[in-house]
């Protein structure tokens, strides 16, 4: 029984559709990825600024963001904004929405991280060699900035992509949801199809994120001071 | 806003916090265990041992939680192995936080430098006592600020505990919008639980930090 249960997948088109249930769930995360980074990247310089009010707004919004868990932003733009504001908001739009929210406070944060560590003398350096203020940006602070962030931000990707399998209890057909209904599709004549599919997708995962996870990694590791 | 409504809902979401609370603090125990033992091995390198934990990190550090819980709570009883909702959450939450916590604890034993293990090599200590003495109170002041964030991660993980059919907080929100439509009540309550149950927890793993920024040979 167990030697056959793994034919579930080769059956029909169920492996392919398993694979366009991965795709939709890769392509809601790189895009509320790109949303992260470019909104991310504004949000890291607005929380450099010195101003108290900026900061107390930023602070609050980081905060919030990172201590509810996903699950329950996802509920509050999905079930919350459809009451308050009587839209309908489908499950995948909510999703880019949420992510896109969350995704933008931890690059913030990571952002406003590497510069910060940017010691103060490589500004001064850069102005006593006579560079103007974007040149100093340009090839001084720039580059040793990307150099500490980019790292840290493809983790926070696969970290968006692993959080994204959320989206099915939003009711989004993505890579669960297609296994749940290739389960329930072959409940009788497969009854241990569960642990297949729910086996392949953990692995599914596992070789989207694992890739990126080393190439983090490797990286991280050249470009070590 | 019905606040009658808020006021009678309270005490099940009090139960339901407290459970989320008692299973978030059994998985953290176990989870520090688990990453403990785990740093320990590939720290001295123990021959095949240190292989297989790699394996187990980084599978479980490439996989979402609700992936693994739906394997653990409908694959595996097809297989024989039944699990209740509550152990499937706790073991799911082991598996998951004994891998990154195993990193929290890797990453403050590396930055131990080599120097401090020698001196006390040269001093005549015995290997168990360069651990004991030298190498552990410095690592652990140095993983702190991860592990805290572990802390924080897996309390914020047991969420996803309503799709396994055990009544968390998200269970009881859901519910509540199912029953009585009362989405912004059961949703605010949910958010003020959360905050109330994260929100301390956040505060004091930013003091301990900042206590702990002078601990070990950090400049």
């Amino acid at each position: 029984m167990l030697a056959i249960g793994i034919d579930i997948l080769f059956r029909g088109n169920n492996l392919v559709r398993l694979l366009e249930g991965l795709w939709v769930t890769i392509k809601i995360s790189m895009l509320a990825i790109i949303v992260s980074i470019i909104l991310g990247i504004l949000f890291g310089m607005v929380m450099t600024m010195k101003h108290p009010m900026i900061k107390g707004v930023c602070r609050v919004y980081l905060e919030f963001i990172r201590i509810m868990p996903q699950l329950v932003l996802l509920f509050l733009v999905y079930f919350g904004a459809t009451k308050a504001f009587q839209i309908h908001i489908s499950g995948k739009v909510a999703a880019v929405l949420v992510f896109s929210l969350w995704g933008t406070a931890e690059m913030g944060d990571l952002v406003r991280g590497a510069l910060v560590s940017i010691p103060y003398h490589q500004y001064e350096s850069g102005m006593a060699l006579g560079l103007t203020r974007l040149k100093i940006f340009r090839y001084i602070i720039i580059p040793q900035t990307l150099r500490r962030l980019i790292p840290l931000a493809i983790n926070l990707a696969t970290r968006m992509i692993k959080t994204t399998s959320l989206i099915v209890l939003i009711g989004v057909v993505e890579v669960l949801k297609v296994g749940q209904q290739i389960i329930e599709a072959n409940r009788f004549t497969v009854p241990d199809a569960a642990l297949w599919i729910y086996a392949v997708v953990f692995f599914l995962y596992f070789i989207v994120c694992y890739p990126i996870s080393l190439l983090a990694r490797k990286l991280e590791r050249i470009w070590q001071e | 806003m019905d606040f009658g409504f808020i006021k009678e809902y309270i005490p099940m979401y009090a139960e339901a916090a407290k459970l989320t609370f008692s299973i978030g603090l059994i998985g953290i125990i176990g989870a520090s265990i688990v990453g403990f033992i785990c740093s320990i091995i590939k720290y001295v390198k123990v021959p095949v041992l240190r292989r297989i934990i790699s394996v187990y990190i980084e599978l479980s550090r490439n996989t979402p939680l609700l992936v693994q819980l739906f394997f653990l709570y409908f694959g595996l009883p097809k297989i024989g192995l039944m699990m209740s909702s509550r152990g499937c959450a706790i073991t799911g939450l082991i598996f998951l936080g004994g891998s990154y916590m195993a990193e929290a604890f890797r990453s403050g034993l590396e930055a131990v430098e080599s120097t401090q293990i020698e001196c006390a090599e040269s001093l005549g200590l015995k290997r168990y006592q360069v651990m004991r003495y030298v190498v552990f109170p410095q690592s652990l002041a140095m993983s702190m600020p991860a592990f805290c964030a572990n802390i924080i991660f897996l309390i914020k993980e047991t969420s996803v505990f309503s799709a396994v059919a055990l009544a968390d907080l998200m269970y009881v929100a859901k519910d509540l919008i199912g029953l009585y439509y009362k989405t912004d009540e059961a949703l605010l309550m949910l958010v003020v639980s959360y905050l109330i149950l994260l929100l301390p927890i956040s505060i004091l793993c930013s003091v301990i930090e900042r206590r702990l920024q002078y601990a070990g040979y950090r400049n």
